[in-house]
């Protein structure tokens, strides 16, 4: 058996140029890694596939939510009554971040309303949480079912996140975020593009 | 090579001719069947390993059949219905004994984590994790972690409700992961949300990716164990009586002493497992849960969500965190406990002071411990299966607290605790 050699035995050349040799082929094996790990990134197709959707509210009566697909995620349009409005007033208090100061909406979203138009929600419908989808609570009091000073709002099934109805998240709740708002512009008076605005041009 | 051992068993006709050719087939036969020897005293928790390998052959042949008919593709067919969760109940329906193959696979997940629970369990109360076999342990904890893997992987290609917000929920986790966490779960994805990538790359781990690696797992397993010889409910080593052609005097060989005992065995698996086939397939609705039985709706997430069964003690795990601790957000929290939870299983070896390695010998304190941990086990699953109130995450609370304690306090009871002696050679 070799081990039994001395030390002195061991051709330092040599064992230089293996070990170079061995180095470089290991940094050859991580960089073949390298397409194998990008092939799974989203794809161009997949990229490409994010085109802002448009939105006609002007069927959308007050008090009532209507859905559309953007980047496969749902995001809800909610025509907020008067009576809505004036519950985020009671919220403020009960919510984590009720000033939106984290960036989970754009700039002009950055408000009480969290919105363009106080009476039109735009929100991403995906609890920040884990990802699953809130389901709507707009009945208020005990009739939701959730409390009896309910003011109407979203209750994520998953995990019991509660959020109003700026999608602003309750206290002590899993999760650590209001609902995203997207990028979104109004066209007239009834027309929302979701996922442009006049900033960005395009998302 | 041929071998030099002069008490090699010399085969004639074909077996010769084979064996001038092939040796290592009979050194095989040999070193892990004919020639291994098993204590004598096995008992009826050490059924759970061979059946272990029994439930993978089946879902690896089963897996194969259901391959051949299975698509997995989320794209909607012309009725409007993902053609996934279309090609799942066309199995059910319209391949011969599709139905059959398919409840044997779903199923077999369920009976996998079973038997895997019980051989771990085992592994716990007869110390089967201590010098020399931490390394036995070890491997079996990776099969372990592959194993969730496997099913959360499987979970989502019938592409039903539970599938997509089951996924939906864990990738979420990694986002959790600070700084690089967001991008990670797109990566895993491979789209913004759970999409036809998604379900194609899962398809690609569960089939091939996972079960190669498991079974190399399942073989490190059994050689590292072979190669240190098996514990026994005395936690004793056998190897320390040897007869003068140096087999362990409590030994008996493998085959054919415990490969009968493990076809009875088999046997009796196969009749409760044909059993629950034929008239529990779903398991009343743990094995396969009725959400599932609704193709995926990415905009509507059913009203209470819930992990297949083998995964709800995590999931409670998960819930219970509700607190920021040093400025840690509650729902990493979650994430790191968690992980912490299935992981910490590995540090059994070293968290174990005790100088007896069988539950029979050791103290109270470690069989009320042990007692302890298996009822907050079994307490987090159940609660993991309902929807959270603040007394049940209460509930739940409590038992993390316990099922950590029984680990990290586990130094130090194992080292006060009041063993009696080990006997020097094994008994009934």
């Amino acid at each position: 058996m070799s081990s039994d050699k001395k030390v002195d035995d061991v051709d330092c050349g040599r064992r230089r140029l293996l070990v170079a040799t061995s180095a470089v082929g290991g940094v050859a094996g991580i960089a073949a890694a390298v397409p194998f790990v990008a092939s799974m990134l989203p794809s161009e197709r997949a990229k490409s596939a994010g085109a802002p959707v448009e939105a006609d509210v002007s069927k959308l009566q007050p008090g009532q939510m209507m859905t559309v697909e953007w980047r496969g995620k749902p995001v809800w349009i909610i025509h907020r009554s008067p009576e809505m409005l004036e519950s985020l007033k009671k919220t403020d208090a009960e919510v984590s971040d009720p000033k939106s100061e984290r960036p989970n909406q754009p700039d002009y979203a950055k408000n009480e309303m969290r919105s363009i138009k106080p009476e039109y929600m735009v929100v991403v419908g995906i609890c920040t949480h884990l990802g699953c989808s809130p389901s709507e609570k707009f009945k208020t009091g005990a009739e939701s079912g959730i409390d009896p000073a309910w003011q109407g709002g979203f209750l994520c099934p998953c995990h019991g996140s509660t959020f109003d109805l700026a999608g602003r998240v309750y206290k002590s709740k899993p999760a650590p975020d209001n609902l995203v708002v997207p990028p979104y512009k109004f066209v007239g008076d009834t027309k929302i593009v979701i996922g442009e605005d006049t900033e960005t041009k395009g998302a | 090579m041929a071998s030099t051992n002069p008490n090699r068993p010399v085969q004639t006709g074909l077996l010769g001719w084979v064996d001038d050719r092939f040796p290592s087939a009979f050194d095989f036969y040999r070193n892990h069947l004919a020639e291994y020897y098993a204590p004598k005293n096995f008992n009826f928790w050490y059924f759970f390993g061979s059946l272990a390998l029994l439930v993978l052959a089946n879902q690896i042949i089963t897996g194969i059949f259901l391959t051949m008919h299975f698509k997995p593709d989320a794209s909607l067919n012309a009725s409007g219905v993902p053609v996934a969760f279309a090609s799942v109940e066309y199995i059910m329906r319209d391949v011969p004994w599709g139905w059959l193959i398919r409840y044997m696979h779903s199923t077999g997940a369920s009976a996998f984590f079973i038997v895997v629970y019980l051989h771990m369990f085992r592994g716990m109360m007869y110390g089967s994790y201590r010098k020399p076999r931490e390394l036995v342990w070890i491997f079996g904890m990776l099969i372990f972690l592959l194993l969730m893997a496997e099913g959360f992987f499987g979970y989502l290609l019938p592409w039903g409700q539970m599938s997509f917000w089951g996924a939906q929920v864990i990738i979420n986790l990694f986002s959790a992961i600070p700084w690089i966490g967001p991008d990670l779960s797109l990566w895993v994805r491979g789209d913004y949300v759970i999409g036809d990538a998604t379900l194609n790359r899962f398809f690609a781990f569960h089939v091939i990716a996972v079960p190669l690696a498991l079974v190399g797992l399942v073989v490190a397993h059994i050689l590292a164990l072979h190669d240190v010889g098996s514990n026994n409910p005395d936690g004793i080593e056998i190897k320390k009586h040897k007869d003068a052609n140096g087999i362990p005097l409590d030994g008996v060989a493998f085959h054919p002493y415990f490969t009968i005992k493990d076809i009875m065995g088999s046997v009796v698996f196969l009749m409760v497992f044909s059993i629950i086939i034929f008239f529990l397939p779903e398991g009343g609705g743990y094995f396969l849960e009725y959400n599932n039985f609704i193709p995926a709706d990415p905009f509507k997430t059913p009203p209470h969500i819930a992990p297949v069964w083998y995964f709800t003690p995590y999931y409670s795990i998960l819930r219970a965190n509700t607190v920021a601790f040093f400025g840690v957000d509650a729902k990493l929290w979650g994430v790191i406990m968690m992980g912490a939870a299935v992981l910490i299983f590995t540090l059994l070896p070293w968290l174990d002071r005790s100088p007896v390695k069988s539950i029979r010998y050791k103290g109270p304190i470690f069989k009320t411990a042990l007692a302890i941990f298996v009822v907050a086990f079994l307490i987090l699953g159940y609660l993991g299966i309902l929807p959270p109130t603040p007394g049940r995450t209460a509930v739940s609370q409590i038992c993390t607290v316990l099922y950590f304690a029984f680990f990290l306090l586990m130094p130090v009871y194992t080292k006060i605790d009041k063993c009696k002696p080990e006997p020097d050679r094994v008994t009934k």
